[in-house]
Parts: C-alpha cells; sequence; structure tokens
C-alpha cells in the first residue's frame, strides 16, 4: 500500500481535497510495474494460429513470380497467402488514412524494402517463420528513387504506376498564407536570412511493436480483433468499408498499449492479412511483428527538407516567414492528418510571433522508401513548423548579433492579443508568451549561464545555451474543418453512476500509456465529486464505448477531455433535480460542493452523490420527467483547436577535440492550460524532452543509394538511455483555454515539440566560436565535427 | 520477436567435452558463451548454424584473474563485469576498467565473456582493442593441445580469427611490465554504443624517459590495429605535449577507417589522432600518480 511518504514531494493528498484535480498515483501502475499489463502478445486463444510476414528485400523490383510450394509443404503450415490471392478476394489494396492507397500484399512490384509480399500461418511463431524461407519470389529489380530531391526528374522511375495516368512521383501541393503579401513584405525587409533546415526521417519505435490477433467466428459472423490501435473505433469504421464485414459484427479491442507516438494510428497491411487469415483457416490468427519489421514498415515521421527564409528591420520586429518544403511521403501516402490538411498543421510554422504576412509551399512526393509520415508525437506535423521558425529566429539573432531570448520576446504574441489570428488562417485561443519565458530564464538562470559561457569562450571551451519558445496546435478537431477518411473528430463519453456511487466512465480515446485512466477519472471526479478511486475509467473496446476518434496529436484532454468533463456536468444536472425532490426544495435553492447538494443557508440539509445514485436506481417517486438511472452520454465537437505553449531553455557542452555533445541542463516551462494531474505532466514531458534530446543527437532512419534501411534494428537506430540526459528541470505557467469546459490544453507532445529546436540551438550556439550558423540533426559527433570545419552536411 | 531457425543445443560440461564435441561437429555448430553478438545474429538469421555448443558451465573453469610470473592470466568465460571488477586487473592494467566502463550495459556485461568478445571479432570491438594495446597472446586449446598465438596473429579479418572449427579460446595471458601504466578513450554517440573510434595507450617509463609504449585501435580498419610506429617514435624519449601530438599524427595516418553511419572516415581519422594523444596523456599522468 502506498502512503503519504512514499508519495512524490509536493503531493498533494486527494482524500483531502477529497476529489479531482491534483497529484495522484496513476491508478494504472500497479499493474504495470507488476508486469500485470495485458497487451496483444498476451492473448492466447484455443486453435490460435500465427501468422508470419513475408518481405521484399528491395526496394523496387517487379515482382516476377511467387511460388509457395514448399512452404505450403512445410508440416506446420496452415496457409500460404499471396498478392494474387488477395486480388481474388478484392483485397490486395486497402485505403491509407490519406485517402490513397496502398498494397496489402504487393501484386505488381515492390515500392520499399520491408514491404509485404506474402504471409504464412502456421501452428507456432517459429515454424511460420521458418516457411517464409521456403517461399521463392523472383524479382526484376527496378532502379530506385532514394533522393528526395531527385524524385520530381524527368528520369526518374515512376513508383505508383498502380495509380492511373501517373507518370511521375507527385503526390501532392500545398500551399497556406498570401504569397503576393509576404512576397511584398520581403522585398522592402531591411534584413532576410534564409536557411535550408533539414528534419530527417525518424520513427517512433514504441516499446510494444504492432500486431494483433484477428478471430472470426463464421456461425455468427463476427470478427473480434485484438490490436495496437490508438484509434480503435475509426479502425473499425474503415475495416467495415474495406471487408464488407457490417459494422456492428466487428468488435476492435485495444488492450493495454507498450506505446504508441502515432506508430499505432495507420491501419497497417499486417492487421488486414491477420484477418484474411482467420476468415481463410476458420482460427483465430496472431500476427506480431519484430523489432525489425517495426522500424523498416511502419510509419515514419517527419521526412521534411525545409528552405526558410524570415524577414526582420534591422533592429529585430520580424515581419515575415516564407517556406519552400520538400517532403519524402514514402511509397504510399500514409499520412495521418485531416482530410484537409495534407500537410497536418504545418500552418503554425508562424510559431509564436506577431507577423505582417507568411507564406509556405510544399510539394510531397513518392519515394521507394517506407510509407506513412504519421505524428510522432508530432501534433500532425507542428514539430515540423516549430523547429523550422525557431532555427529561423536563431538565425535572425545571429545575423543581428542580439541575444535570441529578447528577439523573441519582442516579437511575442501579446497577452491582450489573443485570441489572435495568425496569417495562416489559425486562431490561437490564449497565451502569456512573455511570462513563461521570462520564468525559464529565471529557472535556468538564464544571466549567469551567460556569463559563465563567455569565460569559457576565452578559455576555448565550448558551452552552448539553446533556447526555443513553441505554440501548438492540438485537440483535433472541429468537424466543420477537420475530419479522417471522413469521419468527423469530435468524441463521444458515457457516464454512469452506479447505485452505490461508484462509477463508470467509458471514453473513445485510447491509452498507450499516457495516464488515461487516472486522468479521465481525475476529470469525472472534479466535477461530480466522485473519488477517482471510485471512477473505473473504460476505453479501447468499441462494444464498450461510444465513437470517437481516438488518441494522437495530443487531442485527447482537448476533446475526450472535454467530453468527459460536460457528460459529468450533464450527470450533476440531473442529481440536482433528484437532490430537489430528496431535500423538497427547488433546484435553485441549492447549492453543490464537494460532491453533495445542499440547501442555500443551510448547509445541515444536504444529500450526497451517493445518496442521489441510491434515490435514482431505488424505490420511490421521483421529481415529476424524470428518468430512473444516473448516466448520460455525449458527443463533444470542439469549436477550436488549443494551443498549448512553452518555453524551453537547453545547456549543453561540446568537447572541441571529439565535437561530442553532452546536455548539461534542460529547462522546461510548459503552459497546458489547467493542469489536471500534475505528476503525469511531468511524467508526459519529461519523455517528450528524452525523445526530443534523442532526435537531435542521434535518431535517424537512413537509406543508402540502393534504398536499403540502414536502422533496421535498436543497434542502428539509438534510442536514448538515462545517460544522454540531464536531470529534467520542469516550470509551468496556466493560461486556461477560454473555450475549453475545463480550460485545459493538451500536453503529450509539447515536449517532443519542443525540445528539438533548443537543443540544436544550443549545439549551435557552443560552435559560435567557429562561425557556425546552421547544422542539422541528428547531431552525432561526426556531424558536429563537419559543422567544426565549417561544411555542416545535410543528414539527406 | 525475432525466432531464430531450428538448431541443436548441447551443455558442454569441460573444456575437453567442449573440443570433443567440436571435433565430432565441426563448421556445422558454433561455441555460445554470453550470447549477445551470437544470439541477435541467429534471430536475425544473419548466422543460421545446427548445433549450438553451449560454454557457460565452464566458467568455473575459464572464469579467473590469475597473477602468473611475469603475466597475468585471464581466462576466456570471465565476464565483462568480472573484468570490470577485478582490482588486481585495474592495478595492472587500468586500461581494463576504462574500457569496461564503456562496453555495453550492465545487462550485457553481466552475461558477455573476454572470450566472446575476441573471437566474434569484430573490428569495433574494446577488448580486442585493450587486448592489442597490451601485447597480450591468446591460448586456443584442440584436442592435440593448446597453441599461443599474438593478437596479430589472431586476427584474420573482420568476424575472422586464427581458431580453427575444433578449437576454442581458453585464455588470455597479458605480460606485465614494471613501471607501466595504460589508458582507454572511446567516442560513440550513444552510451553502450560500438565505437565510433577507440584508442587504448599503455606506456613504460625508465627515469624519464618512455622505454617503451603501445597504442591499439578500434573501429578504423578491418581489424583492431597496433601502431608499431608509435611506438618506435615514442621510445627513448621523455613524454611531452609535442610527442603526444606527433603521436597522435601517427594514429591518424596509419588507419584505414571508412564512412558509415557511425562517422565519416575523416572524423574518424581525426579521433584516432585526438584519442591517441588523450590516451598516451592519460596513461603517462597514471604513472606519475597524477590521475587515476
Amino acid at each position: 500500500m502506498t502512503t503519504l511518504d512514499d508519495r512524490p514531494l509536493g503531493f498533494i493528498n486527494n482524500d483531502e481535497k477529497p476529489v479531482g484535480h491534483g497529484r495522484m498515483l496513476r491508478k494504472e501502475d500497479p499493474r504495470f510495474i507488476r508486469g500485470k499489463g495485458k497487451y496483444v502478445d498476451d492473448i492466447q486463444l484455443p486453435g490460435m494460429l500465427h501468422l508470419a510476414i513475408l518481405r521484399s528485400p528491395v526496394a523496387h523490383a517487379r515482382i516476377v513470380s511467387v511460388d509457395t510450394m514448399a512452404a505450403m509443404s512445410h508440416p506446420k503450415v496452415k496457409a500460404v497467402v499471396t498478392g494474387a490471392d488477395l486480388v481474388e478476394k478484392g483485397l490486395a489494396w486497402m485505403p491509407t488514412l490519406s485517402n490513397d492507397v496502398q498494397a496489402v500484399l504487393a501484386t505488381d512490384k515492390v515500392r520499399f524494402q520491408g514491404q509485404e509480399v506474402a504471409f504464412v500461418v502456421a501452428e507456432d511463431r517459429y515454424s511460420a517463420r521458418d516457411a517464409l524461407e521456403l517461399i521463392d519470389v523472383e524479382y526484376d529489380v527496378l532502379p530506385p528513387v532514394v533522393d528526395v530531391r531527385k524524385a520530381l526528374a524527368a528520369d526518374a522511375p515512376v513508383i505508383r504506376d498502380d495509380l492511373d495516368g501517373k507518370t511521375d512521383n507527385h503526390c501532392f501541393d500545398w500551399q497556406t498564407g498570401d504569397e503576393a503579401a509576404t512576397n511584398a513584405v520581403f522585398d522592402k525587409a531591411e534584413v532576410v536570412v534564409t536557411e535550408d533546415i533539414v528534419y530527417p526521417r525518424v520513427h517512433p519505435a514504441p516499446l510494444e511493436t504492432c500486431g494483433c490477433v484477428a478471430d472470426y467466428e463464421s456461425v455468427d459472423g463476427q470478427l473480434t480483433l485484438w490490436t495496437t490501435s490508438q484509434a480503435p473505433h475509426a479502425h473499425r469504421t474503415i475495416y467495415a468499408l474495406v471487408s464488407g464485414l457490417p459494422e456492428h459484427k466487428i468488435r476492435v479491442i485495444a488492450p493495454d498499449i507498450g506505446g504508441g507516438f502515432g506508430n499505432k494510428v495507420p491501419i497497417y497491411p499486417g492487421y488486414v492479412c491477420a484477418i484474411v487469415a482467420s476468415l481463410v483457416t476458420g482460427k483465430p490468427v496472431k500476427w506480431m511483428e519484430d523489432r525489425s519489421e517495426n522500424l523498416t514498415s511502419t510509419s515514419f515521421a517527419r521526412d521534411y527538407i525545409m528552405r526558410g527564409e524570415i524577414a526582420a528591420t534591422r533592429d529585430g520586429k520580424i515581419l515575415a516567414i516564407r517556406t519552400n518544403v520538400l517532403a519524402d511521403h514514402g511509397a504510399f501516402n500514409g499520412v495521418a492528418a485531416p482530410l484537409k490538411y495534407p500537410a497536418g498543421f504545418f500552418g503554425v510554422f508562424t510559431g509564436s510571433y506577431d507577423l505582417e504576412a507568411a507564406f509556405a509551399k510544399m510539394t510531397a512526393v513518392y519515394t521507394n522508401k517506407a510509407p506513412g509520415g504519421v505524428a510522432y508525437a508530432c501534433s500532425f506535423r507542428v514539430t515540423e513548423a516549430v523547429y523550422l521558425v525557431e532555427r529561423l529566429v536563431n538565425c535572425l539573432a545571429y545575423e543581428l548579433d542580439v541575444d535570441p531570448i529578447e528577439l523573441r520576446i519582442k516579437n511575442f504574441i501579446r497577452p491582450e492579443q489573443f485570441p489572435y489570428a495568425t496569417k495562416t488562417g489559425w486562431v490561437y485561443d490564449s497565451g502569456n508568451y512573455e511570462a513563461a519565458m521570462r520564468l525559464a530564464m529565471e529557472l535556468a538562470g538564464y544571466d549567469e549561464l551567460r556569463t559563465q559561457q563567455a569565460e569559457k569562450r576565452l578559455k576555448g571551451e565550448l558551452m552552448g545555451i539553446g533556447v526555443s519558445f513553441f505554440t501548438e496546435a492540438v485537440g483535433a478537431g472541429p468537424r466543420k474543418d477537420m475530419d479522417i477518411l471522413g469521419l468527423g473528430m469530435a468524441d463521444g463519453c458515457e457516464l454512469r453512476v452506479h447505485p452505490t456511487g461508484k462509477a463508470v466512465v467509458r471514453v473513445s480515446c485510447m491509452s498507450q500509456g499516457q495516464g488515461h485512466e487516472t486522468t479521465f477519472a481525475q476529470i469525472v471526479a472534479e466535477e461530480i465529486g466522485i473519488a477517482p478511486a471510485d471512477i473505473q475509467v473504460v476505453n479501447g473496446d468499441t462494444d464498450n464505448t461510444p465513437f470517437g476518434l481516438g488518441t494522437y496529436g495530443s487531442r485527447s484532454t482537448p476533446v475526450s477531455g472535454a467530453a468527459a468533463a460536460l457528460v459529468a456536468r450533464k450527470v450533476r444536472d440531473k442529481a440536482q433535480i433528484i437532490a430537489s425532490g430528496m431535500l423538497e426544495v427547488s433546484v435553485a435553492d441549492l447549492e453543490w460542493q464537494k460532491g453533495s447538494f445542499h440547501v442555500k443557508g443551510d448547509p445541515s440539509k444536504s444529500v450526497t452523490i451517493q445518496d442521489i445514485a441510491m434515490k435514482a436506481y431505488g424505490a420511490g417517486d421521483l421529481p415529476e420527467g424524470i428518468e430512473g438511472g444516473l448516466e448520460a452520454q455525449i458527443c463533444y465537437n470542439p469549436e477550436n483547436l488549443t494551443y498549448p505553449f512553452g518555453a524551453y531553455i537547453c545547456v549543453v557542452d561540446v568537447d572541441p577535440g571529439t565535437a561530442q555533445v553532452k546536455v548539461r541542463s534542460f529547462t522546461a516551462v510548459d503552459d497546458c492550460g489547467t493542469r489536471i494531474n500534475p505528476m503525469i505532466i511531468e511524467g508526459q514531458v519529461h519523455g517528450g524532452l528524452t525523445d526530443g534530446v534523442a532526435m537531435a543527437l542521434m535518431e535517424m532512419i537512413a537509406f543508402d543509394e540502393a534504398g536499403n534501411c540502414l536502422s533496421s534494428s535498436l543497434m542502428d537506430y539509438l534510442l536514448p538511455t538515462a545517460l544522454e540526459v540531464p536531470d529534467w528541470q520542469t516550470g509551468h505557467t496556466v493560461t486556461p483555454s477560454p473555450h475549453h469546459p475545463i480550460g485545459a490544453k493538451g500536453v503529450g507532445e509539447s515536449a517532443t515539440v519542443g525540445s528539438p529546436p533548443a537543443v540544436v540551438n544550443a549545439v549551435v550556439d557552443a560552435l559560435k566560436p567557429y562561425g557556425v550558423r546552421h547544422a542539422d540533426m541528428p547531431l552525432t559527433p561526426s556531424r558536429v565535427w563537419d559543422a567544426m570545419q565549417g561544411h555542416p552536411r545535410p543528414p539527406v | 520477436m525475432q525466432v531464430p531457425a531450428p538448431f541443436e543445443y548441447e551443455r558442454a560440461t569441460s573444456v575437453d567435452h567442449a573440443i570433443g564435441l567440436l571435433e565430432r561437429l565441426g563448421n556445422t555448430s558454433r561455441l555460445i558463451a554470453g550470447g549477445h553478438s551470437l544470439l541477435p545474429m541467429m534471430k536475425l538469421r544473419l548466422v543460421n548454424l545446427e548445433y549450438l555448443i553451449d560454454i557457460n558451465d565452464l566458467h568455473d573453469e575459464l572464469g579467473y584473474v590469475r597473477l602468473a610470473r611475469g603475466e597475468i592470466r585471464v581466462g576466456a568465460m570471465t565476464r565483462h563485469r568480472e573484468l570490470l571488477e577485478s582490482d588486481p586487473l585495474a592495478e595492472a592494467f587500468p586500461i581494463f576498467r576504462d574500457a569496461e566502463r564503456v562496453i555495453a550495459d550492465p545487462v550485457v556485461r553481466n552475461r558477455g565473456t573476454l572470450g566472446g568478445s575476441l573471437c566474434q571479432a569484430d573490428p569495433s570491438e574494446d577488448l580486442s582493442a585493450v587486448c592489442t594495446t597490451l601485447d597480450a597472446s591468446c591460448v586456443i586449446r584442440g584436442s592435440a593441445g593448446d597453441r599461443v598465438v599474438t593478437m596479430a596473429e589472431f586476427y584474420r579479418g573482420p568476424y575472422e580469427t586464427a581458431i580453427e572449427d575444433n578449437e576454442m579460446l581458453i585464455e588470455i595471458r597479458i605480460p606485465v611490465r614494471a613501471g607501466g601504466s595504460s589508458a582507454y578513450e572511446k567516442v560513440e554517440r550513444r552510451a553502450g554504443d560500438w565505437a565510433v573510434v577507440s584508442c587504448g595507450a599503455a606506456l613504460w617509463m625508465d627515469g624519464d624517459l618512455i622505454s617503451d609504449a603501445r597504442v591499439g585501435l578500434a573501429a578504423v580498419g578491418p581489424n583492431t590495429t597496433g601502431i608499431p610506429a608509435i611506438s618506435d617514435a615514442l621510445r627513448g624519449k621523455a613524454p611531452s605535449e609535442e610527442l603526444f601530438e606527433q603521436a597522435g599524427a601517427i594514429a591518424g595516418e596509419n588507419c584505414s577507417p571508412q564512412n558509415d553511419m557511425r562517422g565519416s572516415a575523416d572524423y574518424k581519422r581525426h579521433l584516432a589522432n585526438e584519442l591517441t594523444r588523450r590516451a598516451l596523456r592519460r596513461a603517462v599522468a597514471r604513472i606519475g600518480g597524477q590521475a587515476r
């Protein structure tokens, strides 16, 4: 049993509070830390078979033939399925989340290394894997498109010849802002700084890889799919549309999920293969990809090559930002973003600054690389946008020779300007940027750091101080603007208070470890006065939760969190009417406090929510027009996104001899509006910062000239360890969202968005004596050394 | 989960038993010690073998650090953790503890062995550089008896050693000479990663002059390499920054790094130079008692 002494410093005893927001240990943690979590791979069903996928060894090739005879004769193999078999079933291709199509199993060509070519179903996982080696595929290898800059060259091989009339590798064009107005500002600007900035391809690499167990029961036509899904409801609808199975006969269950970060938003061919396998064999079929499959075939993130330009006056007033982006989308456009936003929310590249004009132009292309372009804790491309603007502002500071924080403060959107409409059409809901920036400076001891840096530079030591300030756009989104494959991004929520006053809240979003079972219980507790421990949170089962679009883009608290608060208020309103009957006063004469209603002016006459619940289900009359029971359901349609923000300061030391970067300290001030559980927020921030340091310093999915993925294991794709990161120093300000029922904004991705530019800015600052203005991630020792030699190289 | 292809498994109960199995099974078999290199290769199906001979029970027989006359003998099954924690070893050759501190992580160090590390013959392997630096020799046993080879003879190329299919490495012998010390420097992209470049240095003093010096580099060629030219340049001289710079320059010139994900060849050449200077500087300071 946890005692108060075991709890972290600053813990507010929830029993005293007594309910609602505040520090509280996570309800799900006893299960996780004792190894009692139940993940997809823990599911064992009677007669269950195992599926393994044969993947393409090359990046681009025509399939000449697939011989499965030897594999079929393996004694433990039950089925071998190829692309040709799926053509017969009409299942060889499936839609992506961006309305492109993707091959479930390759039929004509393979288009990236690791693409699905065939699958084997066998009695055990070992036999399935062994049998893959018995499948003989003859490939006619084609020249691959690997260098994104050459994808649109006239002589580039056409990757997507499956699309009617496709004669090039163009994927889409997109633009935002006013080009003419922006050009006009640039033409007259005193200072223009241009920089080529690459955000390399990275991978979410969740601890648990993707997988599923598909169980099709032919007698009643029921498909149950246990799956690693961040969006079970969206997946169910898409399966219904693709497979033709009626939606009410499909049950998607996401059990515990071992990390998602966007990797588990898309529907992967493996899931469809498992469903087909269960249909074919009549048995439950499990598919769990291995680490290499996860890294080489599932959704990557980023891969933007950006030319950024910033225009300013000589005294440091930023006037406009302009950018031209080349986006690598891999072989199929699998971007998970609202349909009207093919570049996600990249339009917030104007950052936290009050500009006169802004314009962005993007060209997206196909290459022979894994498809996707999902979130990776990126809030729909906000990560790339923030990185671009925060690097550009630093480049401007470098050219103007001014302090990068002073420059930022001078150009911040001021508190009285909110709600603030940006030049690219986003309406920032609320903000107080300077307060957060100044708090970060104070916590980090910014002025002393600069003094110390000056002293160290005299001694030839390389110390860098990096700053970033970000504004995110999270909580997609308003139905009028946003949908994924036609599905609106509103979230349902259902609350049932049981007769004894305990409750169950059913949410549509899906935890991947973020602590939803605690946070959502606290949201409801705050509104209805039942202790969080007495509120069960149910998620991940489409048969047992209302419809909603799932968890990604930091949307759980902004959307489902709002739904949870509102459904609790709806129940409380009903409880108030029942209470008025119990106390024999009018509704207007009741006051709500800490889980009970009392008669105004007479606190002794009161009924608790538990009393009311028993009454609601009990015998005797209820007030006229009131049905029995104490439950409600709603669907929340957000009127706007929420715009959390933060100020980060990173300090690094660079070894002048080896070019190794050591992150010495990191200060993160976050403002996510109302804070529901500060401990969970800090955990989210710590994780995101670690992630950000890793992207800045070591993570990258790389390819060789033949299109071979060079980052197909965790020996090659470097994930950070505790030794790479400092003790995090966190702080916060609170600027509630004006339109969210409890003022909360979402924080899941803030640190991942905000930290990479802080780290890069710090390294570049350390290299100032070498005249370095920009260097691209990942800043491995070798790449830092290149920059010190005067030739920083783009990573791609 | 990655799963290996089918294989037969046998657990050796003695060195003789293991060699008997190797005699019988030949190149269809492989020895497994700590398994941290072999198992991932099997799971990735880069290595497919018929028989796996587990020699972990030989730790009693081959897990030791012994001070013998004029040398230290280390059994091939001595685990990284034991090397890290061995005070006699650290006292004679501080380079071992330097290196072990930056080899992989505690989980790997609890299982991985000296013999397994050397036999893997990865060009970036740290203990290979340490043994090269210390002029160690390798005792290889077969059914006909023992033979002893130098580190230079031991390595025949990347992932290739002088050990025949029916033999096994059983011991490393390192000569102990008075008046010396040693150090190890490594640059890695992340804690526990393979070296971008690493460098061992060992140095012996006679009065104010260097009587002998050896430098061993990893990750800058097909195998870990000693640099005899550095030994020649340092012998008979008084240690100085200029001398270390000269040694560093020789190291930079006498290696053959390649461009890869860990870094550019130019950078690695620079590191060979930089780390050589650092390792020599530290080794000399240790002789003078100025640093641990």
